[in-house]
């Protein structure tokens, strides 16, 4: 379906390879454990792969000197970290209880009916969106919240979301 | 009682702290948890988590006991003893906490106790029993988690498991091998693995038995027996020369299982795969079971008023040459020992050498490359060390095979001998031209000591009865020196023992009833 | 200031002074505006001068325990020979608040000022902020006000001339509410999962590292420098509630009001004029009903305890709650509190970190009872359960995560108890006899 699915099935790349490596390097010094680098790892993988596979957990172990077993623990505890592919464009929606009340609900109804995903964490059929419910993102006077990719989009009321998935290309 | 005492080292004496635990005053050192005091006081304090060769995890919450003039319960694992705390196990507040504890862990419990190994032995069915709800309040339905091969010997039964991580620090502190982690959070947790690392390593067998509920399942043993019907006899794993301290668990006189058995001077609470599920020999149904003596052509069953006249009349005068298998007692050792010396003549013994394997966690605890329980005992005992198992046989000698694997002897090495001796379990095909077989017990049906690597000795016992007349090694070989009026007939492991302790020095002063639990090193030994 | 609202002329604001005001974001925008002179000055002091001033203070920790800071700080012992870590708790996750968010956001300066005195103060070289990973944007002007302030040889080997050595680290989160309580926090730090540990041994013995640690919030040490500027007195005399708790303090509100944001007020302050004055009171056309006033995790209070309240420590304590972390989420009539409360419960279910049996289990039992109940399938009985749940989850654990689930369902209960008996006596859908009819 998506380039990132089929990810899958193709040989494994490294990340930490090249620019990549020299980041990682440069973090080293900062910690007085390798270990302790295991979460900006990820990220970086996160950046660059959009999800944390099994193999790229392979490959931080092995970079940081650690099991996989041990990395696999590591990412299943922070629900950041996607452990399958997610569409071009993750949308994470606050619902807990602060937003709740501001009618968060409502907010993931329009998204749902808007992009076409049939359920949550299930990526439309075209690959664009994967719609979630997060817990507290932060930012609760700024009701509903909601997170696509990288940024926060603060005060989201049903009427906007139309408006806001336009402005997605 | 030992004879002799331990030697007692230069180490400084830790502080002694006194307190009570259930209004029993007791004495402990400085930095010891509330739970391994309530022991020593002879209080079981309810836990899970909280294992004595682990770390302290302390989430469990099993152990919360009352602690006079403390705010909240005290999880027992990870408080320390303090001077003159009074501390309550069986208060109404410590067991309406418990009891919530056990409630919490039974709520997603499938309650399959009639299909579950573990049953009989398993200490979430035994506190409960002791202190938990009589019902479960639990509307809803049960969370439901299928069951996992994690590869090796081990099964996992995900939703049985109350995430005690028991299993997860001993492949990560002990094995040094993290292949086991928690994965995801809350509810969700469950013991996980990378796929496609698998349980492999050497001493992960162990995660079964440190798992206190039926979560970890040994593949080897599942559904053989349920708890209650196996019988446990205490002894030493003959696999190698660490003389791990095991239990041999019988059902109607077959071993079902091997487990370790704590021994902290040798491998803690531990034993490797290999010595775990290397058992089915004991079973073995091509056993000898009655003295046979030559008649003619053949070998004819016989019986012992027979036979072991017979097996002194081939001796008798002649030279001996004893191929000796290093899993013989010390005390079967002794007296073919003894034979040797009354007829002239040497006796060897022959280690099957394998990779070693040790266990990073534990010091000096290894799966040795010396495979023979008791190679050190053959040692002290005068025995030759050789390569191949009959270099020293010499033409004319009486070759008195003692359970000696000589399957790789050759048929000009088999022609040297005048006459061939054997005492054995087995009869192998080219042992059929021995003169007189005398059928013994194997390690597990007789009882006697083994001298490990570090020189300490270590007593097994019987797990299971010999088949037909097979008796014991040491009692067979000490009726032959009797018979040839070189020694007397002994009718005890301890009798045999005791003579030896007189007659060799590395064992002078030891008692058998003395040995314990933890065994003791002979004199001059390494550990 | 009550951003994203007007300044209100009631507020005293003295963290929240430029929020809004994107010049202050820059190093030179800070510098214009007084920034670093704390810290400056906190550098020609010795660690134990420091301490003392913020004793003096009566600063007590923002994040929501409330334990004094300059005490807390104390505990660090200068030279004993080991490396002393600072780290900074910008892993606000409480539900409810969002007021760490505004800090970094509007005033990042202001926090990397205040963990470098920390640091200081403390006998750390290195100090960690830990930002959670959602707060993209707050993470971005922290790395760029760390970059400036190394830049500017504020931070580094000779930060600001003196020859001390002050490396203030940016470590993002990942998504885990549990990585805000300290010892977690110091875990996920390490590179491991986000488990509390068992206390003792406390931070200050064996914190992240297994060094001495000092676990701060970043509005703790936001106000730090402003204390050393204008001094112990001044900000111990900015309370209507001195000695036992001073200065001024950051309150996010949100929910059914109409106009939610940050305001911020010296402790003391009246709770019914905070909400009803400042924040404008309740949407027009309802009213409200109920007030959580410092997260989540604290009890709901009635609006009669809500309107009784000092805001301080001890004023919400004496109205059945807490100050908590200062979030407080206002209910109104149109809220239905058993479905909140059951959506509170569901949020620590999914947060615990599920090492405590109590927690793991108890936290996702009382969800799928307190949801049964919403729905409309409850029973009396389940509420003696739940009751009863929520009393083994109490102070049985290692940490108060589970403690914070029982809160508000035990709260929600004994104060809207009728609420939750009219779904219980709601006629129940049975599909046969719906069939039949």
């Amino acid at each position: 379906m998506t380039a990132a699915i089929h990810e899958h099935e193709t040989p494994y790349q490294p990340v930490f390879v090249g620019d990549r490596r020299k980041e990682l390097d440069a973090l080293f010094p900062l910690y007085p454990t390798k270990m302790a680098c295991i979460l900006p790892a990820l990220w970086m993988v996160q950046e660059d792969r959009g999800w944390v596979s099994d193999a790229a957990m392979a490959e931080v172990a092995q970079v940081l000197e650690l099991t996989a077993a041990y990395v696999k623990g590591v990412v299943t505890f922070y629900t950041m970290y996607n452990q399958h592919p997610v569409g071009k464009y993750l949308i994470q929606v606050c619902t807990t209880t602060p937003c709740n009340i501001c009618g968060a609900e409502d907010v993931v109804s329009a998204f749902m009916e808007h992009t076409g995903c049939t359920d949550l964490g299930i990526t439309s059929a075209d690959g664009r969106f994967t719609i979630i419910e997060v817990e507290c993102l932060g930012a609760c006077g700024f009701a509903t919240p909601v997170m696509i990719n990288e940024d926060v989009v603060e005060s989201v009321t049903a009427a906007r979301v139309p408006a806001i998935l336009a402005g997605l290309k | 009682m030992a004879t002799t005492a331990e030697p007692t080292t230069a180490v400084a004496q830790p502080k002694m702290v006194n307190l009570t635990i259930e209004g029993r005053p007791v004495s402990v050192p400085e930095g010891m948890s509330l739970l391994e005091a309530g022991k020593r006081a002879g209080v079981l304090i309810p836990h899970y988590c909280y294992h004595p060769g682990l770390s302290i995890a302390g989430n469990c919450r099993m152990c919360l006991v009352e602690v006079e003039k403390a705010a909240k319960l005290a999880p027992s694992c990870a408080t320390a003893v303090a001077e003159g705390q009074v501390v309550h196990v069986y208060t109404e507040k410590a067991l309406e906490a418990r009891k919530g504890v056990l409630e919490m862990l039974l709520i997603n419990h499938p309650l399959d106790c009639p299909i579950c190994d573990k049953s009989g032995e398993c200490e979430l069915q035994d506190f409960t029993y002791q202190e938990g709800p009589a019902k479960s309040r639990l509307r809803d339905p049960k969370r439901f988690s299928p069951i996992e091969d994690f590869g090796g010997d081990v099964l996992y039964t995900t939703s049985r498991c109350i995430l005690c991580t028991r299993c997860v620090r001993f492949m990560d502190e002990i094995a040094q091998d993290t292949v086991l982690n928690v994965s995801a959070r809350g509810d969700r947790a469950v013991i996980g693995k990378y796929e496609g690392k698998e349980l492999t390593h050497a001493w992960a067998g162990n995660v079964i038995d440190v798992c206190p509920v039926g979560a970890l399942l040994s593949k080897d043993s599942l559904n053989k027996a349920r708890s209650w019907e196996l019988d446990h006899a205490p002894s030493i794993c003959p696999g190698c020369s660490q003389g791990c301290n095991i239990s041999i668990d019988t059902r109607d006189n077959t071993v079902i299982r091997l487990r370790p058995r704590p021994n902290d001077d040798v491998n803690k609470y531990f034993m490797c795969d290999i010595g775990r599920l290397d058992y089915r020999w004991i079973n073995r149904q091509d056993r000898i079971e009655v003295p046979l003596v030559r008649r003619g052509e053949s070998l004819a069953a016989s019986d012992w008023d027979v036979a072991i006249p017979a097996a002194a009349a081939l001796l008798d005068g002649k030279r001996v040459f004893v191929a000796a298998s290093p899993n013989l007692s010390n005390e079967t050792l002794h007296l073919l020992a003894k034979l040797v010396a009354s007829a002239g003549g040497s006796g060897a013994y022959t280690v099957r050498i394998g990779p070693e394997a040790p266990l990073p966690g534990v010091k000096d605890l290894s799966l040795r490359a010396d495979r023979a329980a008791n190679g050190a005992g053959a040692e002290i005992l005068g025995f030759k060390r050789t390569a191949s198992p009959l270099d020293g046989l010499a033409k004319g000698d009486v070759l008195v095979v003692a359970d000696a694997d000589l399957s790789t002897a050759t048929v000009d090495q088999l022609a040297l001998p005048g006459a061939i001796l054997v005492i054995g379990t087995t009869l192998p095909e080219n042992l059929r031209t021995a003169s007189v077989v005398l059928p013994i017990a194997n390690y597990a049906e007789e009882e006697g000591t083994f001298t490990n690597l570090r020189g300490r000795v270590q007593r097994f016992s019987q797990a299971k009865a010999a088949p037909g007349m097979a008796r014991p090694s040491w009692w067979v070989v000490g009726d032959v020196l009797a018979a040839l009026g070189k020694g007397e007939a002994y009718y005890l492991a301890s009798e045999v023992f005791s003579a030896m302790a007189g007659e060799v020095s590395a064992f002078s002063g030891m008692n058998y009833d003395g040995l314990g639990m933890r065994g003791m090193v002979v004199n001059g030994g390494a550990s | 200031m009550g951003y994203p609202q007007p300044s209100h002329e009631r507020e005293t604001p003295v963290l929240s002074k430029y929020f809004g005001d994107r010049d202050a974001t820059s190093l030179d925008g800070w510098r214009k505006r007084g920034g670093y002179e704390g810290l400056r000055k906190a550098l020609s002091m010795t660690p134990a001068e420091i301490v003392d001033i913020v004793k003096a203070s009566g600063l007590r920790g923002r994040g929501g325990a409330g334990f004094p800071t300059g005490i807390k700080w104390s505990f660090m012992k200068p030279g004993d020979g080991k490396p002393h870590y600072l780290c900074c708790n910008a892993d606000e996750s409480e539900p409810g608040t969002f007021k760490d968010r505004e800090i970094m956001r509007w005033t990042p300066h202001a926090l990397v000022e205040g963990c470098a005195l920390g640091a200081y103060a403390i006998g750390a070289e290195t100090a960690y902020v830990y930002i959670r990973g959602e707060f993209t944007e707050p993470l971005a002007r922290m790395r760029q006000a760390v970059r400036e302030a190394y830049d500017a040889g504020i931070l580094g080997t000779n930060s600001m001339g003196t020859g001390k050595r002050i490396d203030v680290i940016i470590h993002k989160g990942a998504g885990a509410y549990i990585c805000g309580e300290e010892t977690a926090m110091m875990n996920s730090i390490e590179g491991r999962r986000g488990n509390p540990r068992i206390k003792p041994p406390f931070p200050a013995v064996s914190g992240v590292f297994a060094q001495p640690t000092t676990i701060n919030n970043v509005e703790t040490l936001a106000a730090v420098p402003h204390i050393l500027v204008q001094g112990a007195d001044w900000y111990k005399a900015m309370s209507l509630s001195s000695p036992k708790s001073t200065g001024s303090k950051l309150f996010s509100v949100c929910g059914n009001i109409a106009r939610p944001g940050n305001y911020e007020v010296t402790l003391g302050f009246p709770f019914k004029d905070f909400l009803y004055d400042l924040c404008g009171g309740p949407l027009p056309g309802r009213t409200l009903k109920a007030v959580v006033p410092g997260g989540i995790s604290v009890p709901i209070q009635t609006m009669e305890e809500a309107e009784a309240s000092k805001m301080d420590y001890e004023g919400f304590i004496e109205q059945g709650s807490m100050l908590g972390s200062g979030g407080v989420i206002v209910f109104d009539d149109q809220q239905n509190m058993v479905k909140q409360i059951a959506r509170a419960a569901r949020f620590f279910a999914h947060e615990s970190c599920g090492q405590c049996t109590q927690c793991r289990e108890g936290t996702a039992w009382t969800t799928r009872i307190m949801e049964r109940i919403r729905d409309g399938e409850g029973t009396h009985e389940d509420l003696d359960t739940l009751f009863s749940i929520a009393d083994n989850m109490t102070a049985t654990t290692i940490c108060v995560l589970s403690d914070s689930c029982a809160v508000p369902v035990m709260s929600g209960i004994r104060k809207f108890r009728s609420e939750f008996e009219a779904l219980i006596k709601k006629p129940k859908f049975h599909p046969v006899t719906a069939a039949v009819a």
